[in-house]
């Protein structure tokens, strides 16, 4: 592992910690959605419509209710207005619906919930109902017949543009025109979406694996009509997200809703292929790039646009042009985003929503680009690297984007790297090499959190954040002993419950820097608290002393000409627990963003969106792939990244997390894809026998690199996120090697043996 | 999954009363060996057997690997694991050792047995979901969606327009090219048919195989000599492991300084069921094995492929995977 140990700059330490929560997490003690023991649970299975689109005219129930523990079926002829369509996420878009009507929107919509007394009566039942349709021909994608394209409505101010970017593209000496294909994808966490509903007289209490505690306990409120305050969200570890469990989805209220019919507990596992339609996915995207430069390089024009599939009712696109338009200097800029309905579930966030697929489109064009200007990838992006965002003029934060790439190609070997074409291999394979940049922009959000510290040196810290298997435990535990001067093992973290302040979603990268700056902000808070009490005190050595000048390090309270007094003594002072509340509103942010909060509404300062910097994270990200030259399969033995994202709190899971974006973004250039029927608009592959994903013998070698970068721009603590760049450069990289080793330019993924024969 | 009854037959003349089906896919009486295929299609409710007979006892006398000149014996009950790690199938016949290694997964190679290997379903997701209305196999005259459908993985070779399902499996494959036979034991006493009448053609696709209600395998025989010396499995997949075939092909060949004596071709991931390209071996018999004479072998093999669009790759893919696979047996060391 290459991280660097010796980084004193970086206020966390910089040295790697197991997670704290490791061991319940291998033993079984960490209990996700469904483990938690509820009394005389009934159990619900899902009915999904085997159709995308028409009505249900009808369910056939006979043989389901003659299932032996069968209790009853909620449907649309029977939910009677208990069940309100979830607010979407980010509060603007339609939705599709599940029980609210007969209308069927996508396939695989929940249609039905069977309840019955034991998980396989239920399952043996829901096999059993007989839904009757009025089957209407659905759209499935582009092209299909009857789908509806209108240019998307921006999230924050218009598309990026500047200049005459159609002008200059005529007037260029060299440029490239291409189009660009990604599919869709889905998240397939190895937890399923899971659901334990608990009520006791108007309190509710769900057990889920969320990304929103307060998101989830706001949203079920209007789902449910009632107060927000009768809502608790527990999801104290969650078995993977990747953005499937940020938004609310329909089977949680249904789930309640049946517990509350019944006077019982009730819990919902949806099953893996179910998982494909009653959540969220990775829609699919066909871009169009225009690159043009002059003779050496420096680009001239710069024109990106991009088409994504969402539901018939919904807007939700990624809009990745907001990202792409800022990553080379380029005086002239035009992009545009579009919005494809077709009869599909709606997509949602997914690992870099907007980078993964956009930056595939821009960094195959900027490969395409090197090659006709007979120029070194990585050198055309050295010439047109800029520490000034193009769109806005603003700098950024910091930019080490080619400190990334020397340190990777360095690495890497790449300058072994014939550039011709085909020109490398190894007996029957074909060899490529291959590069892209990364970046992903620099989010931080609001948060609160609760503190408590015991005479005997303890810390308990509360707060709503979310353990999505990125190590938000074992963050939050080096804050608090790093700020405290307490050892990590000293301290108590407790999360993921709404009972606790509220943190925003886990998503956008931008956990780590909101709750680090929480967590460190209670923390500070406690020691003025604690500070003061001891200049006040005339047993203490700071008595009199400015306040001000006192730290806690080493299990003590010191202050100048090396004073110091134990961490015992000086909290005692304060009587038998000192607690502390605080809460943290970034800088660009109103107050009213806590307020928001709050409420279930999570707002970020915004990598492209601030007024003093643009901030986002950079990396390089180099691949080696083999060819085989008869039969086409397309391997990667090696891959080396490095990756500038500001003070990294704990290099060990900062690491992990890294290396599991780049192995996901070789999977999405190689193998992963939802399958479409198109005449019936339904998903083929939704097992995970059939969504390929890559097996440990596929990625036998990912070296990660954390390039040290110290920014005080960015925010005060210098953290930016790491949990989703890893993946964002990977598929054009992959794609760039794959031409490297066989002169054949793939513009579509995944890259599979079909298209190299 | 639906409740059935589960039995257990300690041998094989208990295993013989069980009333299977003839040669139905979906009959209501099921053997239960290793149960991966059998127990995934009765959870993704496509098989609905009522009685379920576990012949696992029968383990204790047909899971014998016998390695004799003039071939192998391979008990039925023998798990995939066990014949893959053998080091005298390894020698005397690599094709049927890689044929195991390279399939599924080890946990899985563990629990499957041979017999289950050879009878395992088809992965066409038409079939493996019964939310689809459409499905021959699954649904005899309902129709068959994949023809118009998603059909990437499905078969070019044996098709007619009733069912395009392929045969998934890797040892059936190999069991094809080198003519083995397949001991039974029934109601009506034992008997071996040849392996290639096991699996049926194209015409009923809700008719799998061809053995009798209650008849069990218990052996397969796979003849050995010097195209099984010189053999080899070769399988080209979406990733490195852990994934059925989108092409393979099992390779023998007899060589006499260079010139093909005997040759012996199947062919994986593309056919509707274990395959054999016997055309392909008669026209490299008495010629040198070079690129061109494997070239026009790989013609002769994908000869009559249909494809229904996205399986339009298939035969180029198989041919180069033919290639591929000749060139290398013959430089083998054997
Ligand atoms: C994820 C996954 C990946 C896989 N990948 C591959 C792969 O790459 N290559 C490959 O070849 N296979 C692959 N398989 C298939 C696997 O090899 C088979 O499921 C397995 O070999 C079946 O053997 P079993 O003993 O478990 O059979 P069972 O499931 O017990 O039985 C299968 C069928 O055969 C019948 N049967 C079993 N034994 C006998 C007998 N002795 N006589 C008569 N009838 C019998 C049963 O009644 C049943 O109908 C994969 C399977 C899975 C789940």
């Amino acid at each position: 592992m290459a991280y660097d140990a010796g980084d004193t700059a970086n206020p966390f330490g910089g040295q790697p910690h197991p997670r704290i929560d490791g061991k319940a997490k291998v033993t079984g003690a960490a209990r996700y959605g469904s483990d938690e023991p509820v009394a005389n649970p009934a159990f619900a299975y899902l009915v999904t419509s085997s159709i995308a689109k028409g009505r249900v005219t009808g369910f056939q129930l006979d043989a389901a209710r003659a299932v032996r523990g069968y209790i009853d079926i909620l449907t649309h002829e029977n939910i009677n207005g208990e069940y309100h369509t979830p607010p979407p996420f980010g509060g603007k878009d339609g939705q599709t619906t599940t029980l609210e009507s007969d209308q069927v929107w996508h396939d695989g919509q929940i249609v039905a919930v069977v309840l019955a007394e034991t998980f396989e009566a239920a399952r043996e039942a829901a096999n059993k109902v007989v839904v009757n349709y009025a089957v209407e021909a659905p759209s499935a994608t582009f092209d299909s017949p009857g789908t509806t394209t209108e240019p998307h409505k921006p999230q924050s101010g218009p598309d990026p543009k500047k200049g005459d970017a159609a002008g200059a593209f005529q007037g260029a000496a060299v440029k490239v025109d291409a189009q660009y294909y990604t599919p869709p994808q889905h998240h397939n966490p190895i937890e399923l979406f899971a659901t334990t509903c608990v009520w006791d007289g108007p309190h509710l209490t769900v057990y889920e694996g969320s990304q929103f505690m307060w998101g989830m306990k706001n949203a079920l409120a209007k789902q449910l009509q009632t107060d927000p305050t009768n809502i608790r969200a527990v999801s104290r570890f969650v078995g993977g997200g990747f953005g499937s469990k940020g938004g609310t989805r329909p089977q949680t209220a249904l789930c309640a809703i049946a517990a509350r019919r019944l006077n019982r507990p009730v819990k919902l596992v949806a099953t893996r292929d179910q998982g494909f339609t009653v959540a969220t996915f990775r829609a699919e995207t066909r871009q169009h790039v225009k690159l043009a430069a002059s003779t050496d390089g420096k680009l001239v024009s710069f024109f990106h646009e991009g088409w994504e599939v969402t539901s018939r009712p919904s807007g939700y696109n990624v809009g990745g042009v907001d990202t792409t338009a800022r990553m080379y200097a380029c005086p002239n800029i035009a992009t545009a985003v579009n919005v494809v309905h077709a009869d599909r579930n709606t997509p949602g966030f997914q690992r870099a929503p907007a980078e993964t697929p956009y930056m595939f489109g821009l960094e195959c064009a900027m490969d395409e680009l090197a090659y006709a200007l007979a120029m070194d990838p990585i050198e055309l992006r050295r010439i047109n690297d800029t520490q000034v965002d193009p769109v806005s003029g603003l700098k950024f934060s910091s930019r080490s984007l080619m400190q990334c790439f020397d340190q990777a190609a360095a690495r890497f070997g790449w300058k072994n790297r014939n550039p011709k074409p085909a020109s490398m291999r190894d007996g029957d394979w074909l060899i490529g090499y291959g590069c892209a940049t990364a970046c992903y922009p620099t989010n931080i959000g609001p948060g609160a959190a609760r503190l408590a510290i015991t005479p005997d040196g303890k810390a308990t810290i509360g707060l709503a954040a979310h353990e999505i298997g990125t190590g938000a435990y074992t963050t939050v535990a080096i804050t608090v002993a790093r700020t405290l001067g307490i050892p990590v093992e000293s301290v108590t973290v407790n999360l993921g419950d709404s009972d606790l302040p509220p943190i925003p979603v886990a998503g956008g990268s931008n956990n780590a820097a909101s709750t680090s700056h929480v967590a460190h902000k209670v923390c500070m808070e406690a020691l003025t608290k604690i500070a003061a009490a001891a200049v006040a005190a005339s047993d203490s050595p700071f008595h009199g002393a400015d306040p001000a000048t006192l730290k806690l390090e080493d299990g003590a309270l010191k202050g100048p000409g090396n004073r110091s007094e134990p961490l015992q003594k000086a909290v005692g002072r304060l009587g038998g627990k000192l607690e502390v509340y605080a809460e943290n509103i970034p800088k660009g942010l109103q107050p009213e963003a806590m307020a928001n909060l709050y409420k279930g509404m999570p707002m970020m300062a915004r990598g492209s969106g601030r007024k003093d910097f643009t901030t986002y994270a950079f990396g390089a990200q180099l691949v080696e792939v083999r060819v085989h030259e008869r039969t086409r399969e397309v391997r990667a033995p090696r891959v080396v990244s490095a990756f500038a994202a500001g003070n990294i709190i704990n290099p060990l899971t900062a690491y992990s997390q890294l290396m599991g974006g780049a192995i996901w973004g070789l999977s999405a250039a190689l193998h992963e894809a939802t399958e479409l029927d198109l005449t019936h608009a339904r998903y083929m592959n939704d097992n995970l026998a059939d969504y390929m994903v890559p097996v440990n013998a596929d990625v036998p070698s990912v070296e990660i690199i954390m390039v040290p970068e110290h920014d005080e721009g960015v925010n005060p603590l210098g953290v930016k996120g790491i949990g989703e760049i890893g993946i964002v450069g990977m598929n054009a990289a992959v794609a760039n090697a794959v031409f490297h080793a066989t002169g054949k330019r793939i513009r579509d993924l995944p890259i599979r043996v079909e298209k190299l024969l | 999954m639906r409740p059935f009854t589960y039995d257990r037959a300690e041998d094989v003349t208990l295993a013989a009363r069980a009333h299977t089906g003839q040669g139905q896919t979906d009959a209501p009486v099921q053997f239960l060996a290793g149960g991966t295929t059998l127990l995934d299609l009765m959870k993704l409710d496509v098989l609905r057997p009522d009685r379920v007979v576990d012949i696992t006892p029968l383990k204790a006398r047909h899971s014998e690997i016998e390695v004799t000149s003039a071939g192998l014996r391979l008990g039925a009950l023998a798990s995939m694991a066990s014949v893959e790690d053998n080091p005298e199938v390894k020698r005397a016949f690599p094709a049927v050792a890689q044929s195991m290694a390279l399939a599924a997964s080890p946990q899985l190679r563990n629990m499957a047995t041979l017999g289950g290997n050879v009878l395992q379903r088809t992965r066409c997701p038409y079939y493996r979901d019964p939310s689809w209305a459409e499905c021959n196999k699954r649904k005899p005259g309902s129709g068959c969606a994949a023809i118009k459908g998603f059909n990437r993985q499905n078969a070019v070779l044996g098709v007619d327009d009733r069912c395009i399902a392929q045969y998934p499996g890797d040892f059936g494959v190999v069991l094809a090219a080198f003519g083995a036979e397949v001991e039974v034991a029934g109601p009506g006493g034992a008997r071996r048919i040849p392996f290639h009448t096991l699996h049926r053609p194209a015409g009923q696709p809700h008719l799998e195989h061809s053995l009798q209600p209650g008849e069990v395998i218990i052996a397969f025989r796979i003849p050995g000599g010097a195209t099984a010396r010189r053999s080899l499995y070769l399988k080209v997949r979406d990733r490195q492991s852990y994934e059925f075939a989108i092409a393979s092909a099992a390779v023998g060949l007899d060589l006499d300084g260079g010139v093909v004596k005997q040759a012996r071709i199947g062919l994986g991931g593309m056919a509707y069921r274990p395959w054999r390209a016997e055309a392909a071996e008669a026209a490299l018999v008495g010629k040198p094995l070079t690129e061109d004479s494997a070239h026009a072998a790989a013609e002769i093999a994908l000869r009559g492929a249909v494809t229904h669009g996205h399986n339009d790759y298939k035969p180029e893919l198989g041919r180069r995977t033919l290639v591929r696979a000749l060139m290398q047996a013959a430089k083998m060391e054997a």
